[in-house]
């Protein structure tokens, strides 16, 4: 069973709640995909009110919160997101988001460190949203990282798992769990992020934006088992040793 | 210091204006057929021969906006601070000239517009002023952030163009977002349209976005005026600047805007027309051009353009909007800046959105992303 900081998890599939077309709508999905730990952006809800739509909705037994510092620029602004996330969701656990680039989001690793070993301090579960970048992680597991979240190509962009190499270093290396965060787009992709040893995988563009978000929350949950599964048994090795016709150590045998 | 004076100034409007009616068939399905899109690409999706693709380019349009923003349309609501105006600007309710009654809010009033909108629902309000440096300046903008921040989540700003140093004072204290409209690239006919007044300074209007950049805002709203120039090569223009703005300003996001001319008391007429083809053209083609830009559309537009673009590649709507100081609660009678075309409700318009497959967003920022 996965487990990060104290918490188990059963479920190896986690998710978004952003870019669905309702509420309701996300509740299904997620609750369909059987999803435990579901990120949020402080952004999107307004968590000094008690009828925020958003968590509302989120109000589950099995699903735990994961609030989100996007929108920040830097670690002084995170520190002061996840505190005031704390207080409101009552969750020490912070999904560290620092993209100073509004156009493709992508994580600055500087201020990320530096918010990491705050935050640290200040006693919170803190999972980082990174570039998948294999010193980076191991950077940030020594400065208090509760899990790294590697991203696997451009966040939004669906397009799977372009920084594989590097992420088989990552999840190689790692002490602490390893979330492929971002760029997955299709049950296939997730599945191979589970089949390399990623410990889980962050979906929501994919979800949210299907055409049917609940069957695809399914398609994931058993694409992220199968791939776990698969793991496991391990995948025979690629490659075959074909036979030449005239080998080239043949001669070894001749009489000589 | 460079800025985007100097890349405008390399271009010529006639050569553009050339460039773009001379794309061919050829060239738009070469830029319907890329995945990263140049902007000559931008020019034959804007061009009169790419009216005859209009519905794969609103197909590829609706899928590269949900990729990006989901199935979601962020609402918003202005709040006209004052009408007060010492420009002369000939399309304009509250140019100098336009014998109006002339209306600042005070701190009390401006509390009373605050309730009526927060009861609408809205946290994203835009706050909207003429130019009018002895009385509606910095001082007051700074007043007015400081009264109406526990209010709203998001405020963004459509005022005069300030220096970098003002919108440096301005940002700490919640300003998240500046609008600043060109209203057209063509520097003679700007000119003609503006012969009075600060905003007579073509320059300082076109590196105001620079001004904004080096001062750090978080998101700046560009566009023109349709209605004043030749829209496609008005349009050529809003994209080469953003272009460059994104290279230069990084950190900052982006939205575009384009208001068509619309008609207002002893008002001008459009000089070029541009029908809802038209229109839903260049949101398809700025939405292929630039995956990650934000579109808003206003209350300017008809109620039924409204309902299918919302599908098309727009990402906010504003509902329920006054275009006169004191609209909401103060003095509703007073003149608007312009006559808004869909009167419907906040309440309503989210009701359209939802039926559509579309959430509506109230909120998408907080105080707390800027400290």
């Amino acid at each position: 069973m996965l487990k990060i900081a104290d918490k188990e998890f059963s479920s190896r599939l986690f998710t978004g709640t952003g870019k669905f077309s309702s509420s309701q709508l996300m509740e299904d999905a997620l609750v369909a995909s059987a999803s435990e730990l579901v990120t949020v952006a402080l952004r999107r809800v307004d968590v000094t009110s008690q009828e925020d739509d958003i968590l509302l909705h989120l109000k589950h037994p099995k699903i735990n919160l994961l609030p989100n510092t996007s929108g920040v620029r830097n670690a002084k602004e995170a520190v002061f997101a996840a505190q005031l996330a704390r207080e409101a969701l009552e969750t020490n656990w912070i999904k560290l988001e620092i993209h100073p680039d509004p156009k493709y989001l992508m994580p600055d690793p500087i201020e990320t460190l530096r918010a990491t070993e705050e935050l640290a301090k200040l006693g919170f579960v803190i999972l980082p949203y990174i570039h998948a970048d294999p010193v980076l992680c191991k950077r940030l597991e020594n400065a208090g990282a509760s899990a790294v979240m590697p991203l696997g190509s451009p966040i939004g962009s669906n397009k799977g798992l372009k920084t594989l190499d590097f992420l088989e270093i990552i999840i190689e290396q790692s002490k602490i769990p390893v979330i492929v965060d971002a760029g997955i787009g299709s049950p296939s992709h997730a599945a191979q992020a589970m089949e390399i040893g990623a410990d889980a995988v962050l979906v929501n563009t994919a979800i949210a934006v299907a055409g049917d978000p609940v069957q695809m929350a399914i398609a994931f949950k058993l694409a992220v088992e199968a791939g776990r599964m698969a793991y496991h048994a391990r995948l025979a090795k690629q490659g075959n040793f074909a036979v030449a016709s005239s080998p080239l150590t043949a001669f070894l045998d001749d009489e000589f | 210091m460079m800025s985007f004076k100097d890349l405008f100034e390399s271009y010529s409007w006639d050569q553009v204006k050339e460039s773009i009616y001379s794309k061919t068939k050829t060239d738009v399905e070469n830029a319907l057929n890329t995945s990263k899109r140049t902007l000559e690409d931008f020019k034959a999706l804007i061009s009169p021969v790419a009216a005859g693709y209009l519905e794969p380019m609103a197909q590829l349009s609706q899928k590269l906006t949900q990729k990006r923003f989901g199935k979601t349309i962020q609402l918003y609501i202005p709040l006209y601070l004052s009408n007060e105006c010492t420009n002369i600007c000939t399309y304009c309710g509250f140019s100098l000239d336009n014998k109006v009654r002339r209306k600042t809010l005070t701190e009390e009033e401006i509390l009373r517009e605050v309730a009526v909108i927060k009861s609408l629902g809205y946290e994203h309000v835009l706050l909207v002023t003429g130019e009018a440096n002895q009385t509606v300046h910095v001082e007051y903008f700074k007043k007015v952030l400081q009264l109406i921040r526990p209010y709203f989540a998001q405020v963004s700003m459509e005022v005069q163009p300030l220096d970098t140093e003002e919108y440096t004072e301005l940002i700490p204290l919640g300003l998240t977002s500046v609008l600043i409209y060109q209203e057209t690239y063509h520097k003679e006919d700007y000119k003609k349209h503006h012969p009075k007044g600060k905003k007579a300074n073509f320059n300082y209007r076109l590196e105001t976005p620079d001004r904004l950049g080096q001062a750090g805002i978080h998101k700046m709203g560009l566009g023109v005026l349709i209605g004043l120039e030749d829209w496609r090569t008005d349009s050529f223009f809003t994209a080469l600047h953003l272009n460059y703005l994104e290279k230069t300003y990084w950190q900052t996001r982006y939205s575009l805007s384009f208001p068509r001319l619309r008609p207002f008391s002893g008002g001008l007429e459009p000089k070029v027309e541009m029908n809802d083809r038209e229109l839903v053209q260049l949101i398809c083609a700025y939405r292929l051009f630039n995956e990650e830009v934000e579109i808003s559309l206003s209350t300017r537009e008809s109620e039924k353009f409204r309902n299918h673009c919302v599908q098309l590649g727009i990402t906010s709507i504003s509902a329920g909007s006054k275009t006169n100081p004191g609209g909401y609660a103060v003095e509703p009678e007073s003149l608007e800046q312009f006559e808004i075309s869909d009167e419907r409700s906040p309440k309503v318009i989210a009701e359209m959105i939802k039926s559509k497959g579309y959430e509506p967003v109230w909120k998408d920022w907080d105080r707390v992303m800027q400290c």
